[in-house]
């Protein structure tokens, strides 16, 4: 009885240990910044710029996500074939990359010297330095989030409903669009929340794809970078602004979006 | 998935713990230095025997941020006299000794032809990195195009594609062709042994550009602080200094 309570004990602690851990700097931010400054640095053209291009650019990415990715999640969810696994282990491979591995690799792909780059330049498109390219890297980081999620919550999905969707005439399109993303819609937008979350926090790999340029590449993240050095507590004030709207997003999107009732029903 | 996430977090957390830890005991000088000087202070390192010295690279802003903040090296050497005098009147450092100077140069990649001169950057179409405002080479530059007078200047940073927060950011953007043109000091383009090309500056815009280094408040390592100083004045720093294209202080 005494050992069960002392392993509660460890786990509780360990527990106190990590939520201490992940949530103090975040305090901190707030603490140091109170909302007066909060709401003066929303005054300063730079930031606004950055918050409008940093907003842009990961909208335009997790569509791309959303789009390519939930019919590919679906796929690795519902059909079995060989070198599935090696596939799934691919696309989630920049979930461990670190982001100056990600900039390089981009640059080495879809630079103006990488491999691809010839191709990109016949075509007339340039990513390097562009606000595209920000979208580039900010996808590049954020899809296998996603990916990851949606695959999970397709899998979650009672087979018997989707067969019984085909049994009753509909296609595999229909299936997909009417039965399997509604029924797995709470775990697909946990995982466009987390997607999201990333790319809006992305740093490292933008600044050595995209560069930054104020309106065009400068977003949040790099601009807070830049204040690091000279204005301290403006630096503050905007990671405040950060946080503050990824944990909006990530609040709302839990709050939109209930489970189903199938999504939960054992499989 | 939530737990797969917080292991990690733990485990990186640890990681780092530990990575922190490391090398407590025994003479360990650490010193913050200009991004610039990354190949003459890492063959300097080697040679110096006062102690073990570990370098962080990086924008010298951003170094005497960090210092602000109360991060404590030993010794702090900057790409300009402003940024160490500035903590010493502070009262978190020493008194600044000025021991290199450098030049400024527009630097392009070697296969680069069509860029001859400092006009040839305000061509509609060249693109170019300089660095950040607050950066030295940022705010040299800055001089160097206001020099120019406003036409030219405002011509040249309309095609400015990115603003680096240190010259190793701008030096990565000429190698990999991101840009046509970008401003460093010439020792980063002798570092690049022949990848990139040195264009001079007309001498009467060539700002002057002195590295400061001191010894910061607080340091358990002073002797070997000043020593590693000294020897960037006279010894195997001034050396290696010498060898990777910077010039002796100003008298």
């Amino acid at each position: 009885m005494s050992g069960s309570r002392r392993f509660t004990a460890v786990l509780v602690g360990a527990l106190a240990l990590a939520l201490t851990f992940l949530t103090v700097p975040i305090v901190a931010i707030f603490l140091d910044t109170g909302p007066a400054r909060l709401v003066s640095s929303l005054d300063d053209p730079v930031a606004v710029d950055a918050l409008r291009l940093s907003l842009e650019t990961t909208a335009a990415s997790l569509a791309i996500i959303v789009v390519v990715g939930t019919p590919a999640a679906y796929l690795l969810a519902t059909r079995s074939f060989r070198a599935r696994s090696l596939v799934i282990t691919l696309v989630e491979l920049p979930l461990v990359l670190p982001p100056a591995v990600a900039g390089i690799g981009l640059l080495a792909a879809l630079g103006p010297n990488g491999i691809l780059g010839g191709l990109l330049d016949d075509a007339g498109v340039v990513l390097v330095l562009q606000t595209a390219g920000v979208i580039v890297a900010l996808t590049f980081v954020a899809a296998p989030f996603f990916l990851r999620q949606a695959q999970a919550a397709f899998e979650a999905v009672d087979r018997r409903t989707l067969e019984a969707s085909r049994t009753l005439g509909s296609g595999e399109g229909r299936t997909l669009l009417r039965v399997a993303i509604p029924a797995a819609r709470a775990g697909l937008a946990a995982g466009l929340a987390l997607a999201w979350g990333r790319a809006l926090g992305e740093f490292g790999a933008t600044l050595m794809f995209a560069g930054s340029v104020r309106g065009v590449t400068q977003t949040v993240p790099l601009a807070i970078y830049d204040r690091f050095a000279t204005d301290f507590p403006a630096a503050l004030a905007l990671s405040a602004v950060l946080v503050a709207i990824s944990g909006a997003l990530l609040l709302t999107i839990k709050l939109v979006v209930r489970p189903s009732p199938t999504a939960d029903a054992p499989g | 998935m939530r737990a797969w996430f917080l292991g990690a977090a733990l485990a990186s957390g640890a990681l780092a713990v530990a990575a922190g830890c490391g090398g407590g005991g025994g003479s360990e000088l650490t010193v913050s230095a200009a991004s610039s000087l990354t190949a003459a202070f890492t063959r300097y390192g080697a040679e110096f025997r006062a102690a073990h010295a570990r370098f962080s690279f990086g924008g010298s802003d951003v170094l005497a941020a960090q210092i602000e903040q109360r991060a404590r090296p030993d010794v702090f050497a900057a790409a300009n006299t402003d940024y160490p005098e500035e903590l010493h009147n502070r009262g978190l450092a020493g008194r600044p000794v000025p021991f290199a100077t450098n030049r400024l140069v527009i630097a392009v990649p070697a296969d680069q032809t069509s860029i001859r001169s400092v006009r040839d950057l305000a061509r509609p179409g060249v693109t170019i990195a300089i660095g950040s405002a607050s950066v030295p080479i940022g705010s040299y530059t800055r001089q160097v195009l206001l020099g120019l007078g406003g036409a030219e200047n405002a011509a040249i940073m309309r095609n400015v594609a990115t603003q680096e927060p240190d010259v190793a950011g701008i030096v990565g953007k000429l190698t990999q062709g991101a840009v046509d043109a970008g401003f460093t000091y010439v020792t980063d383009v002798d570092a690049t042994q022949g990848q990139l090309r040195a264009i001079d500056l007309p001498s009467r815009l060539q700002p002057s550009v002195t590295y400061a280094a001191t010894v910061l408040n607080g340091s358990n390592h002073r002797a070997q602080a000043r020593a590693f100083i000294h020897g960037l004045v006279t010894g195997a720093g001034a050396t290696a200094l010498r060898q990777a294209g910077f010039g002796p202080p100003p008298k």
